[in-house]
């Protein structure tokens, strides 16, 4: 009963959508994730020793000096004396050499297969994980800045539409929940606006970090949707919706999540 | 006696004022390995939990115990109960006069809505506790993440 | 195991300094099953010390009931200049270390 009263407000609230530079959650009332958390886990993800994120970013910074694959190259290697502040606030993003969107995880992984002559870090492995975490978390308070143009446009339509897409048993879109619910009680949480500037994050649920990716499909599970694989298409251009639609936040990596 | 009736009991006698009926049952077995039979008296120790747990997997807890931290008169041990966990004995903690200060923090997992014990040894031999209630909620969506 | 160890730099004879672990680790339940349904054996830091200048100033029983990660904060007297040596154990047997030197003047 709870989804169908949700689902039928939100209807009513989507039945027009919205043109594509008209954000549903204005910038001046976005809210971060972790503006809905309670006093205990706001403060847990904002001090950096106890943060259980930071041991994710440390393990980072260890790999990131670390020589891997044929030619036996550390990321340091190449990126010597420059910093990767503000990088991750970019991400998602078209590499220019291939045209193609890349996410941060995916940008990390291009590097490793083209070159350095490693294989690429599995999804959710702890290594990817910590690479990211490490490189994200140097934009730390940087806000948000994907964009939208040129050859990330397409990308970005089909992020809008995967966005606005009802799934699942409970056919609900992304939109029923984070645009027109936000701030409303589900059970004893509070629907959050869905932004991903926390990740990859500690989630209390996983006891462990996670991408954003992962976090998605918790959300696909939670609606009953189908999951899809990790690094698919239709993810990194939902991901840079999310961005987009984020656009401005600060970045919180690591994020501590219930 | 089994440890649940000995928590509930705990927990009841916290509910009514007086401190005759404020007492740990020292027939709890967990609690006789600890004491011996010795009493266990409500008072000097300080537990701190959250009245409400964002999620039962990491829940913050603080014990405080009223001590000099002499090598006269010192906290030996802390000692964490849990009336729902599978394992109720969360913690042992051991500390002495070095430790300057009697207090403890870290993070424990709850299965449930309870309430949490902490007893501590003294280095005269004497037991004091305190207890906590502490409501945890479930997530509302599934994750199978 | 990775570990984070947090304490002051420096502090002045007989203060009371606050000493802060965190440790990576699952402190696997033995509750859990994995993607194929099979049960997670048990597996949890059950033992933690602390050593100041080789004298054993804080010891911990643990359980499944401490968080993963595990985070400990405590408190000691800062008596000497010289290292906090942590050390712990797992229920597979493995052990880690990590240690951090303080500084004492006066």
């Amino acid at each position: 009963m709870r989804f169908a009263g949700l689902a039928l407000a939100a209807a009513a609230l989507a039945a027009g959508a919205a043109p594509a530079q008209e954000r549903a959650i204005p910038s001046g009332e976005l809210k971060s994730g972790s503006a809905f958390l309670g006093s205990d886990l706001r403060a847990l993800q904002n001090d950096a020793f106890a943060n259980p994120g930071m041991l994710w970013v440390e393990r980072g910074e260890k790999l990131w000096r670390e020589p891997a694959g044929k030619k036996n190259l550390a990321c340091a290697s190449c990126h010597k004396d420059t910093s990767m502040r503000g990088v991750a606030a970019s991400y998602p993003k078209i590499d220019k050499a291939s045209g193609k969107l890349f996410n941060l995880e995916g940008r990390i992984n291009q590097c490793r297969t083209e070159r350095m002559g490693a294989e690429p870090l599995r999804y959710e492995s702890e290594d990817l994980l910590a690479l990211t975490a490490y490189i994200a978390r140097q934009s730390l308070g940087l806000p948000i800045a994907a964009r939208i143009d040129g050859a990330a446009r397409a990308h970005f339509e089909a992020g809008r539409a995967a966005y606005h897409l009802r799934r699942g048993q409970m056919n609900l879109s992304c939109a029923h929940c984070h645009d027109a619910q936000w701030g409303k009680r589900l059970l004893s949480e509070t629907i959050s606006q869905g932004h991903p500037n926390a990740y990859p994050a500690y989630r209390m649920e996983w006891q462990t970090m996670g991408s954003l990716e992962r976090r998605l499909r918790a959300c696909l599970s939670g609606i009953r949707a189908e999951m899809l694989p990790y690094g698919s298409q239709e993810y990194l251009d939902l991901e840079l919706f999310l961005a987009w639609r984020a656009q401005g936040l600060p970045i919180e990596t690591p994020g501590v999540r219930r | 006696m089994k440890r649940r009736d000995f928590l509930a009991g705990a927990a009841g006698a916290l509910a009514l004022p007086g401190a005759a009926l404020a007492q740990v049952d020292p027939r709890d077995p967990l609690v006789r390995a600890l004491t011996n039979g010795a009493p266990v008296r409500k008072g000097k120790v300080t537990l701190v939990l959250p009245q409400l747990a964002d999620n039962g997997n990491s829940v913050p807890i603080r014990i405080t115990v009223d001590s000099p931290m002499t090598p006269a008169d010192h906290v030996k041990s802390i000692h964490l109960y849990s009336e729902r966990n599978p394992v109720p004995n969360m913690a042992n903690f051991y500390l002495g006069p070095r430790a300057g200060k009697a207090e403890i923090n870290s993070r424990v997992r709850l299965a449930g809505s309870q309430r949490v014990t902490a007893v501590a040894k003294l280095s005269d031999g004497s037991f004091w506790y305190d207890a906590a209630p502490i409501v945890v909620t479930l997530s509302a969506c599934l994750d199978e993440s | 195991m990775a570990a984070r160890i947090q304490i002051p730099r420096e502090a002045k004879r007989g203060d009371v300094i606050e000493v802060r672990i965190l440790i990576q680790h699952p402190m696997e339940t033995g509750y859990r099953h994995d993607d194929v349904g099979h049960l997670i054996k048990r597996n949890v830091i059950n033992a933690l010390s602390c050593r100041y200048d080789g004298v054993e100033v804080f010891r911990a029983d643990l359980s499944s009931g401490i968080s993963a990660n595990p985070y400990v904060q405590f408190y000691t007297v800062a008596e000497a200049s010289g290292d906090l040596e942590f050390t712990w154990i797992d229920d597979e047997g493995e052990r880690g270390s990590e240690r951090q030197a303080i500084v004492v003047r006066g």
